[in-house]
C-alpha cells in the first residue's frame, strides 16, 4: 500500500529533477546569488510534485481502464457512427481536462490582454482562455475522427500529414499576427498526459481488430493528427473572431 | 491562509467542470452504448476524484513555482547588470546565457522524460537493437535542446515565428523522404512526446518572460512558439540520427567488401 503511494510521488519528483537541477546550476554558478522567496516556491514545486502524482495516479485508477476498455469494445462493434462519435467526444473530452492546455491557455488570455487585444478584465480572460481551448479540443476531436478514417481506410499517413502542413502555411497568412505564436505552440501541448494513452489505445484497439492493419504502423498515427489541427483551427479561430 | 484557501476553492471548481465532459463520454458511452456496469465502479470514481485533487495541486503549484521560476530565469539571466552592460541590448549575441540556458533546460527534461524512456526501450526491442535506446533519446534532447534555445535566438530578434517553423517543415518532409522507413513514424511521434505536462509551462513562461525584457519585443506577438520550436527540432533530429546510421553501417559495408 505504502509502495503504491510512493511511487508515483517519486515518479513526478524525477520529473521534477532535471528542472531543479539546471536552474540550481545557473543560479549557483552562473548568477550567484539565492533565489528570491526560495520558501515559496518550494511550497509550489511541492504541490506540482504531490498534484502530478495525484493526478497520474487517479489516471491510472480511473480513466484508463474505463477509457482503454471502451475504446477496445467500440472498434470491435463495427457500427462506424459509434465509432466516430466516442472518437470525437473522447479527443474533445481529454483535451479540455489537459492541465498543460489550461496553463497555457490561461497564461495566453493573460497576456493578451496586457497586450489589450482583449479587455483586461477576469471575465474577458476567461472567454479567451474558454474559447481557445475549446477551439483545441474540438480540433483535436476532429484529428482522431479523421486519424480513425485513415485507419479504417488504409491511408498513408505521410499525404495527410503533408496537407496539414500545407494548412498551417496557407493559414498563416491570414490569420492576424497575435495569435499564430499561440497556435503553433497549442499543437504540441495537446499530446500529453491524458490525450496520449487513451488515443494510443483507440488506435492500437482499431488497427488490431481489422485485418491487414498493423497496430504498430497504423495504431499510432492519431498523435501525429492531434498536433497538426489545433494549429490549423485556432489560427482560424483568430481570423474569424 | 483564506486568500490562499480561496484560490484554491476557485480553481476546485473550475477543475471540475474541466473533468465533466471526459467523464460524461466514458459513462455516457459504457451505459448508453455498450449498456454493461462499469468494472470496480468505486475505484473509477476514486480515480477520478484523485484526477480532480491532482490537478488542483498542480495548477496552484505552477503558479506559484514553475511559471514564476520561468519569469525569474528569463528577468535575471537577460538583466542589463547581470550582463554587464549600461542598458538593455537588442544585439542578440549579448544573450548568450539565455540561449545557454534553455538549451540546457530542454536537454535535462527530455533526457529525464518517463515518456521517451518507454519509447525509446520499445523502438530499439523492436528493431532488435538497430535503433539504440540511449541513442534515440540523445537525439531527441539534442534536438529539444537546439530547439528551444534557436527559439530564445527568434524571441530576442524579433524574427517571425512562421519563417522558421516552416522552413523546419520542408526539411522534416525533404528528410521523410530519404531517412530509413522504420523510423519516420517514430520520429514523428518524439515531436509530441517531449512537451510533458511539467516542461510546457516553465518553457511557455520562459519565452514569455523573455519577451518582456528585450527591449522592441512584446509577449504578445513575440513571447509564444518556443513548444513549437521544442516539438519540430527533434523530428529532425531523430531522423537525421537514423541517416547518420545507415550511412556509416553502409560505409562500413563498403570498407569490409574492398
Amino acid at each position: 500500500m505504502l509502495r503504491r503511494i510512493l511511487l508515483p510521488l517519486a515518479q513526478s519528483l524525477r520529473d521534477l529533477t532535471p528542472i531543479v537541477g539546471v536552474v540550481a546550476l545557473f543560479q549557483l554558478l552562473v548568477l550567484r546569488q539565492p533565489l528570491p522567496d526560495l520558501a515559496g516556491l518550494l511550497g509550489g514545486l511541492l504541490l506540482v510534485v504531490v498534484g502530478l502524482a495525484l493526478f497520474t495516479k487517479g489516471l491510472e485508477l480511473g480513466l484508463f481502464p474505463i477509457g482503454e476498455a471502451l475504446a477496445h469494445a467500440l472498434a470491435r462493434r463495427g457500427s462506424l457512427a459509434l465509432l466516430l462519435l466516442f472518437a470525437f467526444a473522447l479527443g474533445f473530452g481529454t483535451t479540455v481536462a489537459e492541465p498543460a492546455l489550461i496553463a497555457i491557455a490561461d497564461e495566453a488570455a493573460r497576456v493578451a490582454a496586457q497586450g489589450l487585444a482583449i479587455p483586461d478584465t477576469a471575465e474577458a480572460r476567461q472567454d479567451y482562455s474558454l474559447g481557445l481551448r475549446y477551439t483545441v479540443a474540438i480540433s483535436v476531436g476532429c484529428a482522431i475522427v479523421l486519424g480513425v478514417i485513415r485507419i479504417l481506410k488504409g491511408w498513408p499517413v505521410q499525404w495527410l500529414i503533408m496537407a496539414g502542413y500545407a494548412g498551417v502555411v496557407v493559414l498563416t497568412g491570414f490569420a492576424p499576427p497575435e495569435i499564430v505564436g499561440i497556435a503553433y505552440d497549442s499543437g504540441g501541448v495537446t499530446t500529453s498526459t491524458i490525450t496520449v494513452p487513451l488515443v494510443t489505445a483507440l488506435g492500437v484497439g482499431l488497427a488490431s481488430s481489422i485485418a491487414g492493419r498493423s497496430p504498430l504502423v497504423d495504431g499510432f498515427g492519431l498523435i501525429a493528427f492531434a498536433s497538426l489541427t489545433p494549429m490549423i483551427f485556432v489560427m482560424a479561430y483568430g481570423a474569424l473572431r | 491562509m483564506s486568500g490562499w484557501l480561496d484560490s484554491l476553492l476557485a480553481i476546485l471548481r473550475t477543475t471540475v467542470v474541466d473533468v465533466v465532459p471526459i467523464a460524461l463520454v466514458l459513462f455516457g458511452f459504457q451505459y448508453l452504448v455498450l449498456r454493461r456496469p462499469v468494472p470496480r465502479l468505486p475505484r473509477v470514481v476514486l480515480g477520478f476524484v484523485l484526477v480532480v485533487v491532482g490537478m488542483v495541486f498542480f495548477l496552484e503549484g505552477l503558479e506559484q513555482a514553475l511559471f514564476p521560476l520561468g519569469r525569474l530565469m528569463a528577468q535575471s539571466l537577460t538583466s542589463p547588470e547581470f550582463l554587464g552592460l549600461p542598458a538593455p541590448s537588442t544585439a542578440w549575441q549579448d544573450y548568450l546565457w539565455i540561449y545557454l540556458f534553455a538549451a540546457a533546460l530542454g536537454f535535462a527534461t527530455t533526457i529525464a522524460e518517463p515518456a521517451l524512456i518507454a519509447v525509446a526501450f520499445e523502438a530499439s526491442r523492436i528493431t532488435g537493437g538497430a535503433i539504440n535506446a540511449w541513442g534515440l533519446r540523445l537525439a531527441v534532447a539534442v534536438g529539444v535542446a537546439i530547439g528551444i534555445a534557436l527559439g530564445c535566438f527568434r524571441i530576442v530578434t524579433g524574427t517571425p515565428l512562421p519563417y522558421y517553423i516552416i522552413s523546419g517543415y520542408v526539411l522534416v518532409l525533404i528528410q521523410t523522404a530519404y531517412a530509413p522507413k522504420a523510423i519516420v513514424a517514430l520520429a514523428y511521434d518524439t515531436g509530441g512526446v517531449t512537451t510533458s505536462t511539467v516542461t510546457v509551462p516553465l518553457v511557455a513562461a520562459l519565452g514569455l518572460g523573455l519577451a518582456s525584457q528585450v527591449p522592441g519585443r512584446s509577449p504578445l506577438l513575440d513571447g509564444f512558439g518556443l513548444i513549437a520550436f521544442g516539438s519540430l527540432f527533434p523530428m529532425m533530429t531523430v531522423m537525421g540520427y537514423a541517416q547518420a546510421g545507415e550511412w556509416l553501417a553502409r560505409r562500413r559495408r563498403l570498407e569490409k567488401a574492398s
